[in-house]
Order: C-alpha cells, then sequence, then structure tokens
C-alpha cells in the first residue's frame, strides 16, 4: 500500500509538473507572438496601433534619408499599393537597398509613421524576405482584382 | 570526366547501401550468418564510393571547373583555396552529400569499434543504417544531383556567399553534421533492440558511447555556430533562436535527454521504454531540422534552395521513419515493461524530472519554431515567434533543470532520504544565495534575472567542488594522486559537462545584463566612450582581399589613457555577388570582449561606427567546451571496453554453443 502511494505520488508529481511547463509555454507563446501586415493592411488601419508588429516589402526608391545625426535613418516600405513611412535608429543591415526587400518590426505611432525597432533584409543577393514577397504579390493581385 | 565519375560512384553507393539495408536484415531474420556477415563489407564499400565520390566534386570546386553547375554557382577563380574546398558543402547538394559522407564514416565506425556486438544485432544495427543511408543517397540523386553539368560552361563563378567564406564555417557544418547524423546511431540501436525483442541493459551500455559522442559533435558544431554568429554577423549576438539554429538545437536538448536516461537503463534497468522513445525522437529532430534546413520552408543563410519536390522527399523520409519506429514500438511495448522500481526520492526520480523538462523544452522550441509555418502553409496570416517568447520559456524550464542538477549526484539510486539528501546540499545553496545577491549588488545590476542567474552558477561551481571533495574523501588515508586516479572517466565527464553548465550560465547572465552597445557618427580623429572604454577613430584605409574590395577602419582603444587594442573593422564587397559585408573586429578577453563593427559611410566622409561591450562571453564557449570535453570523458571510460571484451568473451561461447 505505502509503495502504491508513493508511486500515486511521484505520477501525480510528473504530471503536476508537465502541466504546469505546458502553461507556461503556452501563455508565453500567446504574450509574444508578432503579426504581420502588409503596407495595405497598415494603411487601411487593420493593423493595431501601439503594438509591435511586422510590415514587409520593398524599401522604396529614393526614400532612404539620413537626419543630421546621421544613425537616425528615414525610409518607406512599400508593396506597390500603399506605402508606409518608417524610421530607425542604428546600423542597417548589409543588404539593405532602396528598391530591394526588407522587413521591418515595431510600433505605429499616432503619426502614421512606424518606429521599427528591427530592420531586417535578405541574406543572400538571390532571395527576398518572404513576408516582404507576400506584401508584394497580395498588393499586386488587389490591384488585379481592382482593374478587372 | 571525373564528374561523372563522381556520380557514377554515388549510385553504386546506393547499390551497396541497398545491399546493406537488405541482407543483413534478413540474414538476422533466419539466424544465417553468411548473410548477417554482409553488412560490414557493405557498409565499408559505402563509404569508400561515397567518400569517392565526394572527392570528385572537391575536384570540381578546386579546379574551378565551371562546367559543373554546382561549382559555376557556389566558386569562383578567385576564392581562396580553403573557401573552394569548404564551398563544396557551402549549398544544398554539396552539403546533403557531406550528410551522406558522415552517416557513412558512422556506419563504418560502428563496424570497426563495435565488434564485440552480437553478430545479430550487429546485422540489424547496419541494416537499420543501410535504409537511412538509402533515403539520403537517393534524395540526393534524385532531387539534387550535385554533378549536374553546365552546358555551356560559365567563364568565371558566381563565388560562394561571403558570409560563409570564414574559418568558423570550415568547421561549423562537419560538427554539426556528425553530430545530427550521430543520432541516427543511437537511433538505429533503439531499433535494432526492438527488433531483437532484446532491451536489457546491455543494449544502453552498448548505445551510450556512440550517443555521447554525437552529442560531443552536436554541442561543438552549435558553439561554433554560435561563435560565427557572434563575430560574422557583425552585431554581437550570439544566439537569436533563428529557426535553423533551433533546428540544430532541438534534437541537442533530446539528445541531452537521451544520454541522461540511457545511464538509468543501463545502470537500473529502469525508464527502458522511455529510452527507446528518446532515441527515436531525438534522431527524428535530427532528420525534421535537416528539412526544415534543406526544403527552404526557412529563409536564411542556410536555406540555398526552394523546391518543393525537395522539401516532400524529406518529408515523407520523416514521415516513415516515424511511422515505421512508432509502429515497432507498439508492437515490442509489452516487452518494454518492469525494470528497476525506484523510490519518491533517488536519483532516478531526479533524471526523470531532467527528461520531462529538457522533453518539454525541446517541444517548446517546436511550437516556436513550427507555428508560424503551420499558420503560413494553411494561409491562416503571416506571424513571427521572436527571442521575446523563448527567453520567456526557457529561464523558468531550465531553473529547475539545474536545481535538479545540483540534487542528482548527491542522491543515490533506488532509494534515499530527502532530509539526509537536503542537508548535504543546503550549505552551497544558501551560500550561493548570498553570493548571487551579493554579485548582482557588486556589478552594480540587482534584477531577479541577474540574481537568479548568478545564484545557479554559483551553485553549479560550489556543488562541483563540494561533489569531488565528497569523492576524494572517500578513500582516505590513500595519497592524493591515487585518490584522483581511482575516480572513473564517466564521472569525471559528469563533473566536467555540469561545471561546465555552471560557466555556460555566468556567460549568459553577464552578457544578458551587463552588455553595452552604442552606434555612433565618428570623423577621423573622433571619440567615442562605452563602459570606460575610449574608442579613437583613425580613420579607413584601403584593404582590398582575393575576391573583393574593402574598407578598413582603425580604431585605437584605451581605457583611463592606457592602450588596450588597435581594432580593424572591414567592410567588404565581394566581386562576383557585389555583396557587401561587415567584418568585426574584436579584442577578446577573459572577463570581456571589447566589439567594434562599421556601419556605412556617410556623404561627409565620416562612418557610423558600432562599439561593443560584451562583458563574459567567452564564457559561454568555455562552457560549451567543458560540456563537450565532459562528453569525451565519459564515452572514453574503461568500463565500456572492459564489458566489451566480457560481452565478446560471452557472445563467443554462446555462438559455439549454438553451432554445437
Amino acid at each position: 500500500m505505502k509503495a502504491r502511494s508513493k508511486r500515486l505520488m511521484l505520477v501525480g508529481g510528473g504530471v503536476a509538473l508537465l502541466v504546469a511547463a505546458v502553461a507556461l509555454v503556452l501563455s508565453a507563446f500567446q504574450q509574444n507572438l508578432v503579426f504581420f501586415h502588409t503596407p495595405s493592411e497598415v494603411a487601411e488601419g487593420k493593423a493595431p496601433l501601439g503594438k509591435t508588429f511586422r510590415i514587409g516589402g520593398m524599401v522604396e526608391d529614393g526614400s532612404i534619408a539620413r537626419e543630421a545625426d546621421g544613425l537616425t535613418v528615414r525610409f518607406a516600405i512599400t508593396d506597390t499599393a500603399k506605402v508606409i513611412p518608417v524610421t530607425y535608429r542604428g546600423t542597417l543591415p548589409d543588404l539593405f537597398k532602396e528598391g530591394k526587400g526588407a522587413v521591418v518590426q515595431g510600433r505605429l505611432e499616432d503619426d502614421g509613421i512606424f518606429r521599427a525597432t528591427e530592420v531586417l533584409a535578405k541574406h543572400d543577393e538571390n532571395y527576398m524576405p518572404p513576408e516582404a514577397a507576400h506584401a508584394v504579390e497580395q498588393a499586386q493581385k488587389a490591384a488585379q482584382t481592382v482593374s478587372q | 570526366m571525373i564528374p561523372e565519375l563522381g556520380h557514377f560512384a554515388l549510385i553504386l553507393a546506393l547499390v551497396l547501401s541497398l545491399v546493406q539495408g537488405i541482407v543483413p536484415l534478413v540474414g538476422a531474420s533466419r539466424n544465417s550468418m553468411a548473410l548477417m556477415a554482409v553488412g560490414r563489407p557493405a557498409a565499408q564499400g559505402q563509404f569508400f564510393f561515397i567518400l569517392f565520390s565526394y572527392v570528385c566534386l572537391t575536384w570540381a570546386f578546386v579546379t574551378s571547373d565551371f562546367s559543373v553547375q554546382l561549382a559555376a554557382s557556389n566558386s569562383h577563380s578567385a576564392t581562396p583555396l580553403m573557401y573552394k574546398i569548404t564551398g563544396v558543402w557551402g549549398n544544398h547538394e554539396g552539403s546533403l552529400l557531406l550528410w551522406a559522407m558522415s552517416l557513412s564514416l558512422w556506419t563504418v565506425a560502428v563496424t570497426v569499434f563495435s565488434r564485440h556486438l552480437p553478430e545479430a544485432f550487429m546485422a540489424r544495427v547496419l541494416g537499420v543504417l543501410g535504409w537511412v543511408s538509402v533515403g539520403f543517397i537517393s534524395f540526393t540523386l534524385v532531387t539534387s544531383n550535385p554533378f549536374d553539368r553546365l552546358l555551356p560552361a560559365v567563364a568565371e563563378g558566381r563565388d560562394l556567399n561571403p558570409l560563409l567564406q570564414d574559418p568558423g564555417m570550415i568547421i561549423h557544418p562537419p560538427l554539426l553534421y556528425m553530430g545530427y547524423v550521430g543520432f541516427s546511431v543511437a537511433f538505429a540501436f533503439a531499433i535494432a533492440a526492438l527488433l531483437s525483442g532484446r532491451l536489457d541493459a546491455a543494449w544502453a551500455r552498448w548505445s551510450r558511447p556512440w550517443t555521447t559522442v554525437a552529442w560531443v559533435f552536436l554541442t561543438a558544431g552549435i558553439a561554433v555556430g554560435s561563435g560565427w554568429a557572434y563575430y560574422e554577423l557583425g552585431w554581437g549576438g550570439w544566439w537569436f533562436w533563428d529557426p535553423v539554429e533551433n533546428a540544430s538545437f532541438m534534437p541537442w536538448l533530446l539528445g541531452t535527454a537521451l544520454i541522461h536516461s540511457l545511464a538509468v537503463t543501463e545502470k537500473r534497468g529502469a525508464f527502458r521504454s522511455w529510452t527507446v522513445l528518446l532515441a527515436i525522437a531525438a534522431f527524428s529532430m535530427s532528420l525534421l531540422g535537416t528539412f526544415l534546413v534543406r526544403s527552404g520552408v526557412i529563409t536564411s543563410v542556410h536555406a540555398f534552395a526552394t523546391d518543393p519536390k525537395r522539401g516532400l522527399y524529406i518529408l515523407a523520409l520523416l514521415v516513415l521513419v516515424i511511422g515505421f519506429s512508432l509502429m515497432l514500438y507498439a508492437m515490442r511495448a509489452n516487452k518494454l515493461m518492469g525494470g528497476g522500481s525506484f523510490a519518491l526520492v533517488s536519483r532516478e526520480t531526479s533524471l526523470l524530472g531532467n527528461n520531462v523538462l529538457l522533453t518539454v523544452a525541446s517541444a517548446s522550441v517546436l511550437l516556436g519554431t513550427l507555428y508560424p509555418l503551420f499558420l503560413d502553409a494553411l494561409n491562416l496570416g503571416k506571424i513571427s515567434v521572436g527571442p521575446p517568447y523563448f527567453e520567456a520559456v526557457f529561464v523558468p524550464l531550465m531553473t529547475p533543470v539545474v536545481v535538479l542538477m545540483m540534487f542528482g549526484p548527491f542522491l543515490r539510486w533506488k532509494d534515499d532520504d530527502f532530509v539526509a539528501a537536503a542537508r548535504k546540499v543546503a550549505p552551497a545553496f544558501v551560500a550561493s544565495i548570498l553570493i548571487g545577491i551579493g554579485a548582482a549588488m557588486a556589478v552594480d545590476h540587482l534584477t531577479w534575472r541577474t540574481a537568479l542567474g548568478l545564484f545557479l552558477a554559483a551553485w553549479v561551481v560550489l556543488a562541483s567542488i563540494q561533489l569531488l571533495y565528497g569523492r576524494l574523501k572517500e578513500r582516505a588515508g590513500a595519497s592524493v594522486g591515487s585518490r584522483l586516479r581511482s575516480i572513473t572517466a564517466s564521472w569525471w565527464g559528469m563533473w566536467l559537462a555540469h561545471l561546465g553548465i555552471g560557466v555556460f550560465i555566468i556567460g549568459v547572465t553577464m552578457v544578458g545584463s551587463l552588455d553595452q552597445h552604442l552606434d555612433v557618427k565618428m570623423q577621423e580623429g573622433q571619440r567615442a566612450e562605452l563602459a570606460g572604454y575610449t574608442f579613437t577613430f583613425r580613420g579607413a584605409i584601403d584593404a582590398d582581399g582575393p575576391n573583393y574590395d574593402a574598407a578598413r577602419g582603425i580604431i585605437d582603444v584605451t581605457r583611463n589613457g592606457r592602450a588596450i587594442a588597435t581594432l580593424t573593422p572591414e567592410k567588404r564587397l565581394y566581386w562576383a555577388q557585389g555583396m557587401p559585408m561587415t567584418e568585426a573586429s574584436i579584442d577578446i578577453g577573459p572577463f570581456r570582449d571589447v566589439y567594434v563593427s562599421l556601419g556605412e559611410q556617410l556623404e561627409t566622409g565620416a562612418w557610423i561606427v558600432s562599439l561593443y561591450y560584451k562583458p563574459f562571453i567567452s564564457w559561454i564557449w568555455l562552457g560549451c567546451t567543458l560540456m563537450g570535453l565532459g562528453g569525451l570523458f565519459a564515452a572514453a571510460d574503461r568500463r565500456y571496453r572492459r564489458l566489451a571484451e566480457r560481452d565478446a568473451k560471452v557472445g563467443a561461447g554462446r555462438s559455439v554453443a549454438g553451432a554445437a
């Protein structure tokens, strides 16, 4: 009887540990998801204000400008349909260029400017970040539907 | 001609792997010595042909034979020889060939070092490994032939991705692959044991050194990859929770659980079915990692190509392996019951807790890695799961693992008294709480995370000292030298690896709490201050390399007027792909790194310079080194060889008896 109750305690303890661990993982997961929006969605107001999310698209030609401090960069992300202005302070990835794909993570402020905390570009000349490709694709699809 | 020879050799290797997959298994089921004996030569022949094939491919790279598609896309005549050779695996097709070659190398190692195994068991192990080999060689041949010709040939190649032209990349992939693929040996042992129905402690003992060595390779591979990311990506991070890093971390976590679970199975005969499941799971995670990295579902520096056929092939392979193994497991599960019983307070319990937590941790990484892919595949939107999730999960999951690690070695197998154990552990525990809080205050960063990290690290170090002292005290009277010698290699292995965890925690905690970073615009002669160091920008000079142009910044670092180092970060532009690259410059010290990288040059001639102060970051890799060393010690234990000889004698006796 004693051995049995010990075993029960062991199994019970194990299950309780497991449940606690799973609960922890799931709640952390829910709190830390970062959603992705295309520039068109942001322009339509579908993206949340003051919450971290990602935008992907192309860096618009001629949009990169540095402020006097040399560190703050302004540029615009576009999916060929809509353009979202972005500011970012820090060093940009090597492959960040006008006319190329990029993904920015940060918050949209009330003034409609996206404050990026992270800028991701491609790892390699050949590939476009999938989120950026997706955004452009969506916008082009939408444009086609309108023109039809 | 040479590429065709390589292609042909690979086809021969496939044929031999089929032979290796079929004949020994048939032999084992019919108890035919002649058929079982085919396994070894088939495996060794297969290795010869894959090696030959690999050398042929390397030849195409070294001689800049740009009529081979792969060389044309991944090499350049001006690339340094070293990177021509490593460029062979810096792409999808070549890295698959490397995978197949590692597998073959492991198989040959099994045929050489496990001569003592019973013939039937050996035949089954080789058979299983043969089938894994069939899967990967055929995958290479059917979807990703590295010897495809490019006709007409191009005059110049496109060069290897500059990020991969780095000494770290010379050893990272082979180490990582040896680790990934090494779990196939643990898997083959588990499946062979299931097939034979012989799931006793002997199986665990045979499997242990192999599993540990695979784990050492994986640890080293991950550590080198993280070191590469630190100095090559140019922004001072050492782990990014990138899906590709996660792909190697999941099998590491399960492999860690597996080596502990194997210990229980060997010593106490318990956890048998759990150990088998872990062996299957660890190998499945290796395959999943290969799928994630190779199928192109993840875009990263590792994803060389996107071709849905390839993804499907590996996915099918994965489903087959998991499906077959679990079916076999279900059929044999009734034989796995029982084993040594143990009480609530015992070393078994602490190891069980460690196993549960490591498995949950691995599952949490799996969730964070796969969930975004699922949503995307089902068109339910795009999300990303970043470092905050993994950090939120790992601190609470790993803290109890470390606590259990402190208790486990002090507990006896089978049954122990909680009060007695707690008495042993208490002094170090109390002292480390004081040290943890004191140290956090000393570095002026008293947050609960810093204090927790330093407390755990102090506890690991103190408990390690206490453990060693206790072990030496056991043989009072003997000389210190003979007392040290009396400790087994596997005990030293455990001790070193656990101490490594402590050192690793110090590194992670200190760099996580106290690192400093400053981006600054610098004109020639301008100064900047960070963490007590003064950085003076002396301007940038031309520093062109063999296959790139570069600007090299010269930055003097001083502290309180004393010269510390002159750092020379570079901004490179590789010709072939027109790709810019940041090459950081680091002054490495035992207690801190000073890290500088160049951003871009502004129109005014000034440069954007990133300055980093990274306290104790080397301790991260020092900790990994200790863990790896511990694994090597554990695998080298004399016990395995001694018992192997005994098994061989028993086995020989048995087969003589069988013949009579």
